[in-house]
């Protein structure tokens, strides 16, 4: 106690242990903030369902019509592909969640508590940050495993499936969750940077889904030399089985579509510490 | 208190020095000064737009100033390195996401600090949310809302409580709770600072004023001294059997006097001693003196009648308060 404080009627006993704030604790909070939340829930299962349903669906449409495809397609058949199909689905689950985790507190209010409790700011946003990437990568990394598992099982009707002891395989469903991981950052920090729900998600979904149409209408010589530079193309050469002409390699595709989030979380950052909240 | 180093002479106070704030065009906030102290309930008063959040918004860091220092405890908020501990506020807009329960609400507040879940406990008791604590906060009526505000407030027992118009939306029981409580915890010490733009709970509650027009300072007295302050060349009524000659004799010492009733007057511009000393010279009886002291709503009422942003027009209203409006 400082010297002027004994004018202060001292309590019985302290009310509470006076600690600072710390980056772990913020972490702890954000954690507590994020699974209290039933869209967060009701968000992820939604993610969960389509990454491990869609493979194992796809797998059996395909077994089905087997004898009916043609020969061209039977040759070029990706059973990784097919395994981890589910991902288109899940990262529009993973993107609206991730723009939700900012823009949400911006729409309540609750922004202004959680400056109150971490005024430096900055620990919230990594700590929003990293909770959420490990979140979507822990659950990701499961659901890819289970669909894969279930979609090779599925694709030995006409031995056609593959297993993780082959590389590429195993590469795509690392990436699956990786590049999931990275785009729930990207996501996150497009909400903080636009701070409105609809704003976020409409940004959101014309980059990785509207610009890449876009980019198909254009004459191919342009699309080639654009193709690789979309954050959509970059970020999933990890997860295909396959390579197509004129794309980056599939870490330096990945390595790409980080520097992509690593921009964002940048401006995020410094538009959070620089605006009134 | 552990990490408690700062000086004497500002501790627990809150120095806001020559703060603006602009909002583009709007000047929110006009080169304000003022200090808040501990051990008392500081009342912050102004009508609806005159800046009071603004200014409790710079004070606790969301917003910058354009120019000026908000500081407690001689430092900016931002530089607090266990700001529940040190400041609890609650601001008038929710900052609470509606879809959490109050008691998750509270416990990442707590986390962030390491403060455990018994006191997370403690907080819900304290305010009477323990039948609600675990729905969802957007359900929640206005004075729930209201207590659990308070209850964040308080999450780290802070030395230094920030409220804006924290008496909004309670019932009359709710409101005598958080008087009582405001007060215990001046009188524990604490620096109280509360934002009201209504007048008669500030007369109940605060010991001294911090009053804001248009985002400038008007007045920053003791709730008595800015009732007299405002009072200052109100009206001496005075009862007397000889109100006649007694009418006369005030007139020719340039007061002005009005006739209320038979017997009774009324005085500007002379103070009660004034007239006394006059009537004992004119040997007249008076049966009655008394200084017409205002309200603190009308005295409130006449300090900030030029300054209020938003009011309704009437067919009195002179034309410059309506160029200005």
């Amino acid at each position: 106690m400082s010297a002027s404080s004994a004018t202060l009627e001292a309590p019985a006993r302290p009310a509470v242990v006076r600690g600072r704030v710390t980056q772990a604790r913020v972490i702890r909070s954000e954690w507590t903030k994020l699974w209290s939340l039933r869209s967060t829930r009701w968000t992820l299962l939604v993610a969960i369902i389509g990454m491990v349903g869609l493979g194992p669906l796809i797998a059996t449409v395909q077994m089905n019509r087997w004898n009916h495809l043609d020969p061209g397609d039977r040759l070029h058949f990706n059973p990784i592909n097919t395994g981890l199909g589910g991902y288109h689905f899940a990262q529009l689950a993973i993107g609206v969640l991730g723009v939700l985790v900012l823009s949400g507190e911006y729409s309540t209010g609750q922004i202004r508590s959680s400056f109150m409790a971490v005024p430096k700011r900055l620990p919230v946003l990594w700590a929003k940050a990293g909770t959420f990437a490990t979140v979507t990568f822990v659950l990701m990394l499961i659901s890819g495993l289970i669909a894969f598992l279930a979609s090779q099982s599925i694709l030995t009707q006409h031995h056609v499936q593959t297993s993780l002891s082959h590389a590429p395989a195993l590469r795509a469903w690392v990436g699956a969750a990786l590049y999931l991981a990275v785009l729930s950052v990207l996501a996150l920090s497009l909400g903080a940077i636009v701070r409105n729900t609809a704003g976020g998600i409409a940004l959101f979904a014309g980059l990785l889904f509207v610009v890449p149409g876009l980019a198909a209408i254009l004459p191919t010589s342009t699309q080639n030399a654009i193709n690789p530079y979309l954050p959509s193309v970059a970020g999933t050469g990890l997860l295909s089985g396959t390579r197509d002409a004129y794309t980056f390699s599939p870490w330096g595709g990945f390595a790409l579509f980080c520097g992509y989030t690593v921009l964002a979380l940048v401006i995020a950052a410094f538009l959070m510490k620089r605006r009134d909240a | 208190m552990v990490g408690s180093t700062s000086h004497a002479d500002t501790d627990r106070m809150i120095t806001v020095e020559n703060v603006t704030k602009r909002y583009g065009d709007k000047l929110a906030v006009d080169d304000l000064s003022f200090n808040v102290k501990p051990g008392i309930v500081t009342g912050f008063l102004g009508p609806n737009g005159a800046g009071k959040s603004t200014t409790m918004r710079l004070i606790l860091g969301l917003d910058a100033p354009t120019s000026g220092a908000a500081n407690i405890d001689g430092r900016p908020y931002s530089d607090l390195e266990a700001p529940l501990h040190e400041v609890g506020a609650m601001l008038e807009a929710r900052a609470i996401h509606t879809g959490r329960s109050a008691y998750n609400h509270l416990l990442a507040l707590a986390q962030t600090h390491g403060i455990g879940r018994a006191r997370v406990n403690e907080v819900i008791d304290m305010v009477g949310i323990q039948t609600v604590a675990r729905k969802r906060v957007g359900g929640f009526s206005l004075g729930m809302g209201q207590r659990l505000g308070v209850a964040a407030a308080l999450i780290g027992d802070p030395k230094v409580l920030i409220l804006d118009e924290p008496a909004n939306g309670l019932d009359p029981e709710g409101i005598l709770w958080i008087r009582t409580l405001l007060k215990r915890l001046a009188k524990e010490g604490r620096t109280v600072f509360l934002s009201s733009h209504l007048m008669a709970e500030m007369a109940q509650t605060a010991e001294h004023l911090v009053v804001i027009g248009r985002g400038r300072l008007i007045a920053d007295t003791s709730v008595d001294e800015f009732v007299q302050r405002a009072s200052s060349g109100a009206a001496v009524r005075v009862v007397s059997q000889q109100a006649t000659a007694l009418r006369d004799a005030l007139a020719a010492k340039q007061a002005r006097v009005d006739s209320v009733e038979r017997g009774v007057l009324e005085v500007h511009g002379l103070s009660g001693q004034e007239i006394g000393e006059i009537a004992l010279a004119e040997k007249i009886v008076l049966a009655e003196l008394t200084p017409m002291s205002l309200s603190l709503e009308q005295a409130f009422m006449r300090l900030t009648g030029e300054t209020v942003e938003y009011h309704a027009t009437s067919d009195d209203d002179n034309d410059d308060l309506k160029a200005a409006a």
